[in-house]
């Protein structure tokens, strides 16, 4: 099993969510998060005085998959969250020792 | 009736003598200030039309603080001490209110042993007959609405003014000492110069024919001279200008905006204390000068830093509001119209490059905005209220004038600085001024309210 944690541009969401039900992706966990890459922050100006915003609101969403479908997945990640400009974002792809469905106490592929 | 020496009975007096000398030229006019003095001459009898007027600026006004101001300065803290804020002008709201009844209307308005050309005690502060509005009741009149309207009308000025001033302490005053610095504050400052100029015939600065329709000097001038006082006293905020401190909710302040601006038109136009052309006229030249203020102040930003910002485009609005506050019952259309530009450019100078140039923590720009707007529209009343400029006050020598609105905008600021200085200095030195840096740290909301804003 894998579990793949895609940081992506926010307004790419619902495209991304579209993309990942189509091949049948069944859950997903998406939480707002900041942070920075090489797109950096930005600067916002209040009554003249200059801030410095490093942190940069992105989404992150957290699959868990089989090992077997995980390329696809990254796939149609990739796809539907480029927009070829910096601040695209980031997937990172790990092994995923155990997963237990704690309503039926399933574990492993069983509970994805 | 002749303790309601305000200004709904001495401005048509002053224009009744302007008008006469040039009788044959302003004749028409002369005819409506004759109608308006005879109205007065009938006396004690209540007009429905005026008192609804002024039923509703009344309700206008309150709707400034609470919570016009309180969402305006609530939206410019960081999210820690949004409550803190919110809760200070709330808490002010209801101390005013007591202490006015208490013996602040009394002290302001209460004209016993005044008479025009006397300086004596009570020219400078009123006595205390009217002291929790004893003798008065529903039935009573000033000019011709009930005298109980006037008190609650005058009340909600001696809320917001003490109110205003919260913005430049803001995120680090402890909250004990707000209520005793705001307290002594309105008996020691706000009294006496509201009682100066509003208080009638006999009243020091209504004596030098200072012109300050709704509170230029009363409202703006004062809270912006104790916000530069105080935020100097206390020092800034635990990490200014190192750390990031921005707005943590800005579509609270452009709600905070829409209130004030509306409300406005009961503060200005309410200070006509009438349902006339006046009310009319000040509630006019007081949009078309938030409206100039507004595009000026964002007109600059777009220029400078190359996008006009919504922060920017409210500020000026406010700065537009407080400027025109003095001149809104004297002056035209084309008067409200400059004295928003200038202020929008004025105010926004004072905020940005004066601010940063001495660097002081006027958190909440109360002195760049109001202090400073209140000056502009001080000093501007000379020029706009003199008829060739489009004002109503006849053949108003505009040199004197000027020097005269100068002379009352200084001395009340001496006399604010001073007074808001030796209280602050006072309350640091008994109960202390400042929350610790480690309540600083935490925010106010939960340090000193054990409460959050947010729970999310």
């Amino acid at each position: 099993m894998k579990k793949i944690e895609a940081i992506i541009k926010p307004f790419r969401l619902d495209a991304v969510k579209d993309a990942l039900a189509e091949i049948g992706v069944a859950g997903m966990t998406v939480s707002e998060v900041k942070g920075f890459g090489r797109q950096k922050g930005h600067t916002e100006v209040y009554r003249g005085s200059e801030y410095q915003v490093d942190f940069l609101p992105k989404v992150k969403l957290d699959i868990a998959i089989d090992d077997e479908r995980a390329a696809e997945v990254v796939a149609a990640i990739t796809k539907e969250a480029h927009t070829g400009k910096l601040g695209d974002g980031k997937i990172f792809v790990s092994d995923l020792i155990n997963v237990i469905r704690i309503r039926t106490g399933e574990e492993g592929p069983d509970a994805l | 009736m002749e303790t309601h020496a305000t200004r709904s009975k001495t401005i048509p007096t002053t224009r009744f003598k302007l008008a006469l000398k040039s009788l044959q030229v302003f004749l028409p006019v002369f005819l409506m200030f004759a109608k308006a003095t005879s109205a007065h001459a009938a006396d004690a009898t209540l007009d429905s039309g005026d008192t609804a007027w002024m039923l509703i600026s009344t309700a206008l006004v309150l709707f400034m603080t609470i919570p016009g101001l309180a969402l305006f300065y609530g939206g410019l803290v960081r999210t820690k001490n949004v409550l803190s804020v919110l809760m200070q002008c709330l808490a002010l709201t209801a101390l005013m209110s007591v202490l006015w009844l208490v013996f602040g209307y009394s002290a302001a308005f209460d004209s016993t042993g005044m008479e025009v050309g006397k300086v004596g005690l009570h020219s400078f502060i009123g006595g205390c007959s009217k002291a929790f509005l004893l003798g008065i009741t529903g039935d009573t009149l000033t000019g011709n609405i009930p005298e109980v309207l006037f008190f609650a009308f005058q009340m909600t000025f001696a809320i917001i003014t003490p109110a205003l001033i919260v913005g430049a302490f803001a995120e680090r005053m402890k909250f004990s000492a707000m209520l005793w610095f705001s307290s002594l504050w309105l008996i020691l400052v706000y009294l006496p110069i509201c009682h100066m100029v509003w208080g009638g015939d006999g009243a020091f600065f209504a004596d030098k024919g200072v012109l300050d329709f709704a509170g230029g000097i009363v409202v703006h001038i004062t809270a912006g001279i104790a916000a530069l006082v105080a935020c100097i006293v206390i020092g800034p905020r635990e990490g200014y200008q190192t750390t990031a401190m921005i707005p943590h909710n800005l579509t609270m302040t452009l709600t905070g905006t829409g209130m004030l601006w509306v409300g406005w038109f009961g503060f200005n136009g309410g200070s006509a204390l009438a349902a006339n052309g006046d009310a009319a006229m000040a509630i006019t030249v007081t949009h078309l000068s938030a409206s100039a203020a507004g595009l000026t102040w964002m007109g600059i930003e777009w220029i400078i830093h190359q996008k006009p910002s919504a922060l920017g485009l409210a500020t000026g609005a406010v700065a537009g509001l407080a400027a025109v506050t003095p001149a809104s019952g004297f002056i035209g259309p084309i008067g409200g119209l400059c004295i928003g530009i200038v202020s929008g450019a004025v105010c926004f100078l004072a905020s940005t490059s004066l601010k940063r140039k001495f660097g002081y923590d006027d958190s909440l720009d109360v002195f760049g905005v109001h202090g400073v707007g209140g000056f502009v529209g001080t000093l501007l009343v000379a020029v706009f209220a003199a008829e060739s400029f489009g004002g109503n006050q006849g053949s108003l020598n505009i040199g004197s004038q000027f020097g005269t609105q100068l002379c009352a905008a200084v001395v009340t600021a001496v006399y604010t600085g001073l007074v808001s200085y030796i209280l602050l200095k006072g309350i640091d030195k008994t109960i202390g001024l400042r929350v610790t840096a480690q309540d600083e740290n935490q925010g106010l909301d939960l340090a000193l309210h054990e409460e959050t804003g947010y729970r999310y």
